[in-house]
C-alpha cells in the first residue's frame, strides 16, 4: 500500500516481501490490517450497491426494476454483508493496525493465525455471492433467517450460506482470540490494564463479546443444516418442534452482536474527541465501566427483538427492563464526551466532524432504541421502519461513521501522507447531509405504519420514499468520493509528522508516520 | 390534552426536520406521520407512551445538544486557546448515572401498567382464530363456525404500473374480517407454513403467527369503520402483499352478517351436489387459480422453477390425476406447496384439479380427465 521504510535500528529484520505472495503470506500486523480494511471496503461496495437496488425499488410504489423474489435477495445479501462483510472486518482492521502500536507490542501474538483469519474471509464471501447465480437464488430469508422461512421453506443455496457463516465465524472466532493474547501478554512494561488506550479496551470486550456469541451462531445455522437434509426438527413445528427456539438461539447472539459493532466505534471516537478538544478524555475509568457494564447487559436483552412472539407477561417486563437499562451506562458515554469537549479547545478537522456527527446521530438511535425497549410501544413500531430508522441510525453514522472518522485520524500514521483536508470534509458533509434524508424521514413512515421488508407499499408512503430513495444515492455516491480520497493519499500528499494532530497523545504517534514495518521490537517506556 | 399534544409534535417534527427546505404542502400531513391513536383504549394509551417516552427523549436530546453545541461555538482553538485540564467528577458521574435511572423508572411505570392491561387474556364475547399462510389469511369464527380466507384484492397491473392505483393499492382484500363494536373480540392467532405476524394499527395489535403454538391477542373497538393493516413478518415472497382489514360494524349488523354467511354454507352444500359440466368446472376454476395459485404457478402455468413447479405440461396435471388430487390436499412436505383442503370448498377444489388439466395444453398433451366435486367429498371421507 505504501512506500515501506526499512526501520534503520534493526536490521536484523526483514521489510515485505515484494508482490503477491507479500499480501498472501504475510503475518505482520500492518499488512494483515491494511487487508482486512480493503476487504470491507469492497464488501461495502458491493452491500451498498444492493442497498441501491433496494432503494431503487422504493423509488415509487408499484414493481418497478426488480421481482420481489429478488428484493428479498438484495435485502438478505444487503444485512449480512455490511454486518459480517464490512463492519466487522473493518474493526478488525483497526485493531490489527493499532492494538500492537497502541500497546507497544512488536506485532500480534499469533501471526500466523492472524493470516489465516483473514484469507478465510474472501472464501466465506465468496460462496455467499455465489449464492445470487445458483438455482433458486440467494438467501431470501432476511440476515435474521428465522426458520422455518430459512428452513423447510428456503431455496437450495441456504446450505451454502449455512457454509459461509461457518467460516466466518472461524475468522472471527480466530481473530478475537489474536485479540485477547496480544492485549493480555504484550503490553509494555508499565502499561496496566487501566491505563490501555479506550480502543484497546473497547476491543478486549468485544473479543470476548465475540468469543461468547459466535458459537452460538454455529450453533443455530448447524441446527438448520439438520433440520434442512438430515431429517431432525429442532425448528419445524410439524415435527414437534419449535421455531421461536430459533429466535432465541439467534437474538442470543444477535444482541451482543449489535454491541460487537458499536464498542470499538466508542473507542474510536473517544480518541479523536480527546485529541481534537486538546483536553483529556473525561471519565475515563467510568467510560471503561460503562463498556464493560453495557458488554455484560447485552447478555440479558436479546428477547427484547422478540416482544411480539407471545413470550409471557413476566419475561416481557424482564427484557423491558433490563433493555431499558442499558440506557444508562450508554448515556454515561454521551455525557463523558460532551464534559470531554467542554472547555477544550477544539478544532474540526475531518475524523472530530465525524465523531461530533457520531455522537449526535447515535445518540439520535439510541433515543429511538428506549422509544423501542417500551413494550407496548413496540407492539406498534415492531417490523417497521421505524426499526429500520434505530438500527441505521446506530449502524451508519455509528459504526461506519466511526470507522471513517478512525481512517482519516490514523491515514497519516499509516500512509506518512496526510489527507486532502478539503475533500474529507466535503465527504463528510455529503455522508452527513446523505445518511439523514435516507433515514430520518423512515422514522415517520415507520410510525405511519410502512412495515419493513417490503417490496411494495401503500400510496401514503410515496413522498418520503422518494426522499429516503433520493438521500440514499446521494450517500452511496459520496463514498466514491471516500474512496478516491483515500487513494490519493495512499499515492501521496503533504508528509505527515509523527505527532500527526497537535493534540494527539499515545504510543502510536511516538513512531514515525508512515510508521515503520516493525515497530516496538524493544518494548517503549510507559509512565 | 391530545390536541395540544398533537399541535406540539407538529411543531416539534418540523424543527427536527433537516430538510425544511421541502415546501412541506408536497408532503403528506404531518398528522399523517405519526402513529395512529387507534379507536380503542388500549391503542390510544400506547399512543399516549409513546408520546411521553417521545416528549422525555426530546427533552433529555435538547439538554445535551445544547451542552454540547455551545461547547462546541466557545471552546473553539480561537476563542479558547488553553484548555482547561479537568477530567474527573465523580459528583457529576453519580448524577448523571443516578438522574436517567429515575427518569427511567418514571416510563417503566406506564409502560409496565398498560403492558399489564395487554395481557389480560380472558375469553372473548367472541373469538375468532387467526391462521397465516404465504400469503393470506384465514378466519374462523369458533362460535359460528364460519370461516374463510382474505385474499389482497389488488389487481396485479396496478402492481405492475398498468393502471392507475386505487385509494387503497395494497390495503384491500377480498373479504374483511367481520367484527361487531363495543364487544371484547379475543384473537387466536396461529400459522400454517412459516412465521406471519398479524398487525391492525387502530387496535395497536401486533402478534406472531406463528405454526405449532397460538399467541392471543383482544380488542375492543369503539368505532364503526374499517381498518387496515399488515403483516410483519417476513414470510416469502409475496410478504407485503397479504394485508389484514377489518371491517367494524354495528351488533345488528353483525348478526345479518353471521346469519346470511351461514346460509352461504348451505347455498355451497347444494353446489356440491349439483351435477357440473366440464365447462362449468373449468370457467369455476380459473377464477379459483388466479386467486389461490398464480402467485407461485404463475398465469401462465410455467412456475418460477425449481422452487415453484410449472403445472403446463407436468406429467401429474396431466396423467396422474390421484396424485393431483392427493398434492392438492396434502400439500408437499418440505416445499412451498400447502394443502388446500381446508381452503377451498369441494366445488372450487374439483374446479381448481379441472381448470389445471385442461389449460395450457394439458388436456390435448395428457389424459384429459377431470375432477368433480364428489370426487372431492369422496377423499375427504375417512378411509378405513
Ligand atoms: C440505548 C441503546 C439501545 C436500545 C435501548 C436498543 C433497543 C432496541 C430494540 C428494543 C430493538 C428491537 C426493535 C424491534 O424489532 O421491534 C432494537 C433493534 C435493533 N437494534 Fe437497537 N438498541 C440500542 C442500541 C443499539 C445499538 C448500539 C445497535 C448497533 C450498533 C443497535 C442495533 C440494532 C439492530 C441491528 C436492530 C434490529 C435488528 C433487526 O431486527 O434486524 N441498537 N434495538
Ligand atoms: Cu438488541
Amino acid at each position: 500500500m505504501s512506500s515501506v521504510i526499512e526501520s534503520h535500528h534493526d536490521d536484523h529484520h526483514h521489510g515485505p516481501a515484494k508482490g503477491l505472495m507479500r499480501w498472501l503470506l504475510t503475518t505482520n500486523h500492518k499488512d494483515i490490517g491494511t487487508l482486512y480494511l480493503w476487504f470491507s471496503f469492497a464488501m461495502f461496495l458491493i452491500g451498498g450497491a444492493m442497498a441501491m437496488v433496494i432503494r431503487a425499488e422504493l423509488f415509487q410504489p408499484g414493481m418497478q426494476i426488480v421481482e420481489p423474489e429478488f428484493y428479498n435477495q438484495m435485502l438478505t445479501l444487503h444485512g449480512l454483508i455490511m454486518v459480517f462483510g464490512a463492519v466487522m472486518p473493518a474493526f478488525v482492521g483497526l485493531a490489527n493496525w493499532l492494538v500492537p502500536m497502541m500497546v507497544g507490542a512488536p506485532d500480534m501474538a499469533l501471526p500466523r493465525l492472524n493470516n489465516l483469519s483473514f484469507w478465510l474471509l474472501p472464501f466465506a464471501f465468496g460462496i455467499l455471492l455465489s449464492s445470487l447465480f445458483m438455482e433458486g437464488g440467494a438467501p431470501n430469508f432476511g440476515w435474521t433467517f428465522y426458520a422455518p422461512l430459512s428452513t423447510t421453506y428456503a431455496p437450495p443455496s441456504v446450505t451454502f450460506f449455512i457454509f459461509s457463516v461457518h467460516i466466518m465465524g472461524a475468522s472471527s472466532i480466530m481473530g478475537s482470540i489474536n485479540v485477547i493474547v496480544t492485549i493480555m501478554n504484550m503490553r509494555a512494561p508499565g502499561m496496566d490494564l487501566m491505563k490501555m488506550p479506550l480502543f484497546v479496551w473497547s476491543w478486549l470486550i468485544t473479543a470476548y463479546l465475540l468469543i461468547a456469541v459466535m458459537p452460538v451462531l454455529a450453533g443455530a445455522v448447524t441446527m438448520m443444516l439438520m433440520d434442512i437434509h438430515f431429517g431432525t426438527s429442532f425448528f419445524n413445528a410439524a415435527g414437534g418442534g419449535d421455531p421461536v427456539l430459533f429466535q432465541h438461539i439467534f437474538w442470543f447472539f444477535g444482541h451482543p452482536e449489535v454491541y460487537i459493532m458499536i464498542l470499538p466505534a466508542f473507542g474510536i471516537v473517544s480518541h479523536i474527541i480527546e485529541t481534537f478538544s486538546r483536553k483529556q478524555l473525561f471519565g475515563y475509568s467510568s467510560m471503561v465501566w460503562a463498556m464493560l457494564s453495557i458488554a455484560i447487559l447485552s447478555f440479558v436483552v436479546w428477547a427484547h427483538h422478540m416482544f411480539t412472539v407471545g413470550m409471557p407477561l413476566a419475561a416481557e417486563l424482564f427484557f423491558m427492563w433490563a433493555t431499558m437499562l442499558i440506557a444508562v451506562p450508554t448515556g454515561v458515554k454521551v455525557f463523558n464526551w460532551v464534559a470531554t469537549m467542554f472547555k477544550g479547545s477544539i478544532t474540526y478537522e475531518t475524523p472530530m466532524l465525524f465523531a461530533i456527527s457520531f455522537v449526535v446521530l447515535f445518540t439520535i438511535g439510541g433515543f429511538s432504541g428506549l422509544m423501542l425497549s417500551i413494550v407496548p410501544a413496540d407492539f406498534q413500531y415492531h417490523d417497521t421502519y421505524f426499526v429500520v430508522a434505530h438500527f441505521h441510525y446506530v449502524l451508519v453514522p455509528g459504526s461506519i461513521f466511526s470507522i471513517m472518522a478512525a481512517v482519516y485520524y490514523w491515514i497519516p500514521k499509516w500512509t506518512g501522507n496526510m489527507y486532502d483536508e478539503r475533500m474529507g470534509r466535503l465527504h463528510f458533509w455529503l455522508s452527513f447531509v446523505g445518511v439523514n434524508v435516507t433515514f430520518f424521514p423512515q422514522h415517520w413512515i415507520g410510525l405511519a405504519g410502512m412495515p419493513r421488508r417490503y417490496p411494495d407499499y401503500a400510496l401514503q408512503f410515496a413522498d418520503w420514499n422518494m426522499v429516503s430513495t433520493a438521500g440514499a444515492f446521494l450517500f452511496g455516491a459520496s463514498q466514491i468520493l471516500f474512496l478516491f480520497i483515500v487513494l490519493k493519499t495512499v499515492m501521496g500528499g503533504k508528509k505527515a509528522t509523527p505527532q500527526v494532530w497537535e493534540g494527539a497523545r499515545g504510543l502510536e504517534w511516538s513512531v514515525e508516520s508512515p510508521a515503520p514495518y516493525h515497530t516496538f521490537s524493544t518494548p517503549p517506556k510507559v509512565n | 390534552m391530545f390536541k395540544k399534544i398533537n399541535n406540539l409534535s407538529k411543531s416539534a417534527y418540523v424543527a427536527l426536520f433537516m430538510l425544511s427546505l421541502y415546501p412541506s404542502k408536497v408532503f403528506s400531513d404531518w398528522d399523517a406521520l405519526n402513529m395512529r391513536e387507534g379507536v380503542t383504549q388500549v391503542s390510544r394509551d400506547v399512543f399516549e407512551l409513546h408520546m411521553l417516552i417521545f416528549y422525555i427523549c426530546v427533552a433529555i436530546g435538547a439538554v445535551v445538544f445544547s451542552v454540547m453545541f455551545y461547547s462546541l461555538f466557545r471552546y473553539t482553538k480561537k476563542r479558547n486557546p488553553n484548555p482547561s485540564t479537568f477530567h474527573e467528577s465523580t459528583k457529576l458521574e453519580v448524577a448523571w448515572t443516578v438522574v436517567p435511572f429515575l427518569i427511567l423508572i418514571a416510563m417503566a411505570v406506564p409502560a409496565s401498567k398498560t403492558l399489564t392491561e395487554i395481557y389480560d387474556d380472558e375469553e372473548g364475547e367472541i373469538n375468532i382464530q387467526v391462521v397465516g399462510y404465504q400469503w393470506k389469511w384465514e378466519y374462523k369464527y369458533l362460535e359460528d363456525d364460519i370461516n374463510f380466507f382474505s385474499n389482497l384484492s389488488t389487481d396485479q397491473d396496478e402492481i405492475y404500473n398498468l393502471v392507475p392505483k386505487g385509494e387503497n393499492y395494497l390495503l384491500e382484500v377480498d373479504e374483511p374480517l367481520i367484527i361487531p363494536v363495543d364487544t371484547r373480540v379475543r384473537f387466536l392467532i396461529t400459522a400454517n407454513d412459516v412465521i406471519h405476524s398479524w398487525w391492525v394499527p387502530d387496535f395497536a395489535i401486533k402478534q406472531d403467527a406463528i405454526p405449532g403454538f397460538i399467541n392471543t391477542a383482544w380488542t375492543r373497538a369503539e368505532e364503526t369503520g374499517i381498518y387496515r393493516g399488515n403483516c410483519t413478518e417476513l414470510c416469502g415472497k409475496n410478504h407485503g402483499f397479504m394485508p389484514v382489514v377489518v371491517k367494524v360494524v354495528e351488533k345488528d349488523e353483525y348478526s345479518d352478517w353471521v346469519l346470511s354467511k351461514k346460509e352461504e354454507a348451505i347455498k355451497l352444500a347444494e353446489l356440491t351436489e349439483k351435477e357440473w359440466s366440464l365447462a362449468e368446472l373449468t370457467q369455476r376454476g380459473e377464477g379459483v387459480y388466479q386467486k389461490n395459485c398464480v402467485a407461485c404457478h404463475q398465469m401462465n402455468g410455467e412456475g418460477l422453477p425449481p422452487i415453484f413447479p410449472a403445472l403446463a405440461g407436468s406429467d401429474i396435471v396431466m396423467f396422474d390425476k390421484d396424485r393431483n388430487v392427493e398434492i392438492l390436499m396434502e400439500g408437499v412436505q418440505g416445499a412451498a406447496m400447502q394443502s388446500f383442503a381446508n381452503q377451498l370448498s369441494e366445488v372450487d377444489m374439483a374446479a381448481v384439479i379441472t381448470y389445471t388439466r385442461q389449460a395450457w395444453g394439458n388436456a390435448e398433451n395428457g389424459d384429459g380427465e377431470y375432477v368433480v366435486p364428489s370426487d372431492i367429498v369422496e377423499y375427504k371421507k375417512p378411509k378405513i
